[in-house]
């Protein structure tokens, strides 16, 4: 075989086989969470809160299940998701039309920037933030501290996708609106948000998978508590900092699996729902 | 009047980002004075010390940002020949066909896990096959969070190159291959200085990522605050740092802590900024 021709083969070769190498760590990670987790995932593992280190340590040493679950972490997440999900979704999407109402205008231009620079701001800075922020004023680690740093980090992605969404739309369908008499106000809600809903759903959907699995800026804001709180003042937990506490107290090792296995789900399936809204709706 | 009231809603949504990156340097700022009171600004960034015993409280930034670049140039060299190949597999060789989407779910699932799982995989899986090796003793280090953070920037660097690669212009290749070009020869020769810098900035927006992870770095590092010597030498970044020592910390050393996460920020915005302007005058 001539020599090039040999090279282009290799080379073909040496590219499908490192690419495919890439499924590794994902099958790898999702194998050794499910084979170490799966046990511990049963009905208290969702309704009792984390255990003590002494409970776990009895239990261990008679060769049961370790007792006790993550409630209290779920509810803190589903607590701090929700109050970050209700600022900056509103807020990402205003925002994001604005920008796509106002491609060119100089703000537009700096707003966008200062998006980007959001987006790439690494969360533990976000969490000083935060801490700079709430914790410091009311003078203790609480729920909101947590949510105002997840907000945060949520918003650029929803201003970003919102704006990309709206920016397809065809120009006419707002021209439509236009001409029909309607005022700008029920053009937007009642045309553009309407019909650019699955992009804006979706680019929800992924901000919210994107800040869920966060242990960062919780740890400097949220802090961690062992009893399920329901109150945005008090520190609270969740399960990635349940997560990292288990992380640091040996007799707790076979609830990382299960709180991860259960994270790593969660945080899944929410990407794969949001793909599949972003494959089947299109602007045709 | 409405759609008055409704514009002005418009623009305070978006001014809002305005405000938060205005306050947010604002308090970084504000938190840092203290330390660089101090020490001062170019003795705390010079500086490897790290003592935080009380009356002798001497604090400098360096062991840290030299641990953060180590990892995070360690990190984009090992993801260099994965992401590459899954940027042409995916933008080239396969572009639009079932393959593609499989490999680009793959990714796409890569992103979504959790630092905190990657920093478990990596201390429960990771370490013991480097102390199997023989590569350090204890298995915590340099070299072990760059592995782990080289698998979790590899998402953000595959699928943005991949764009790039795709958007080389058909007549070039087509020119090429007229000429007589084998495939390979069309991906050095053609795709790769056409969309050069755009994987170029690519790559810039991956290191962003590295440079600011923070817990599968904290849980693999070590957590020194000594100057790291070697790749296998335990450390610290300026991201674990903070988020090691944050919550015990008050006064000098709490202000030496935003001061590194100023730095961190302005380091981390730098680069971004520049991966953007390259990517801005492609389009």
């Amino acid at each position: 075989m001539n020599y090039r021709i040999l090279k282009d083969r290799i080379f073909f070769w040496s590219i499908c086989i490192l690419s495919s190498m890439t499924a590794i760590p994902l099958v790898v990670i999702i194998w050794e969470v499910v084979k170490k987790g799966y046990r511990q995932i049963n009905l208290s593992f969702f309704s009792e809160t984390a255990p003590s280190t002494l409970d776990a340590m009895l239990a261990k040493s008679t060769g049961e299940l370790i007792p006790g679950g993550i409630a209290n972490g779920i509810a803190g997440t589903m607590l701090m998701v929700a109050i970050a999900a209700f600022i900056a979704i509103p807020v990402g999407i205003m925002g994001g039309i604005y920008l796509a109402e106002k491609p060119k205008a100089t703000f537009s231009h700096i707003a966008r920037f200062l998006t980007d620079l959001l987006q790439g701001t690494p969360s533990i800075v976000i969490g000083i933030i935060a801490y700079a922020w709430v914790v410091k004023p009311l003078g203790s680690y609480s729920a909101l501290a947590g949510s105002v740093a997840l907000a945060i980090m949520m918003l650029p992605l929803i201003i970003r996708s919102t704006e990309e969404t709206l920016k397809m739309l065809p120009s006419s369908l707002k021209e439509a609106g236009l001409a029909l008499g309607a005022s700008y106000t029920s053009v937007v809600l009642k045309v553009l948000v309407p019909s650019a809903f699955g992009g804006l759903f979706t680019g929800i959907l992924l901000a919210i998978s994107r800040v869920m699995g966060e242990t960062a800026p919780l740890m400097l804001t949220a802090l961690g508590s062992t009893v399920i709180n329901w109150d945005v003042i008090h520190p609270t937990s969740a399960v990635p900092l349940l997560i990292w506490e288990f992380y640091n107290d040996p007799n707790l090792i076979d609830m990382i699996w299960s709180s991860s296995l259960f994270l790593l789900m969660l945080i899944l399936v929410l990407n794969i729902i949001a793909k599949n809204i972003a494959r089947k709706w299109r602007i045709g | 009047m409405r759609d008055f009231i409704f514009k002005r809603l418009l623009f305070l949504c978006s001014l809002l980002v305005l405000l938060i990156c205005g306050g947010m340097v604002y308090s970084l700022v504000n938190g840092a004075i203290p330390a660089f009171e101090t020490f001062g600004f170019f003795r705390f960034i010079s500086s490897p010390e790290w003592n935080p015993t009380a009356g002798n409280e001497d604090y400098g930034a360096l062991s840290f940002i030299v641990g953060t670049v180590m990892t995070s140039f360690l990190a984009l060299l090992i993801c260099l020949p994965f992401s590459l190949p899954v940027a042409l597999f995916t933008g080239e060789y396969f572009r639009g066909t079932r393959a593609a989407s499989f490999i680009g779910s793959v990714i796409d699932l890569l992103a979504g896990i959790p630092s905190i799982v990657y920093g478990l995989w990596g201390f429960y899986t990771l370490r013991p096959i480097l102390i199997d090796m023989n590569l350090s003793e204890q298995g915590f280090g340099i070299l072990t969070s760059s592995i782990v953070l080289a698998i979790m920037i590899t998402p953000y660097a595959a699928s943005l190159s991949s764009e790039f690669i795709s958007m080389v212009p058909k007549e070039l290749k087509e020119g090429a291959y007229s000429l007589g070009s084998t495939r390979s020869d069309v991906v050095r020769r053609i795709i790769f200085p056409v969309s050069g810098s755009g994987i170029f900035a690519s790559y810039i927006l991956a290191l962003g990522r590295a440079l600011g992870e923070t817990m599968a770095v904290t849980m693999l590092i070590g957590n020194t605050n000594n100057l790291p010597d070697s790749l296998t030498a335990t450390g610290n970044t300026m991201a674990s740092v903070i988020a090691n020592q944050f919550g015990e910390a008050d006064s000098l050393k709490l202000s030496s802590l935003i001061a590194i996460g100023l730095l961190l920020f302005l380091i981390t915005a730098v680069i971004n900024f520049t991966g953007k302007i390259i990517m801005k005058k492609l389009s």
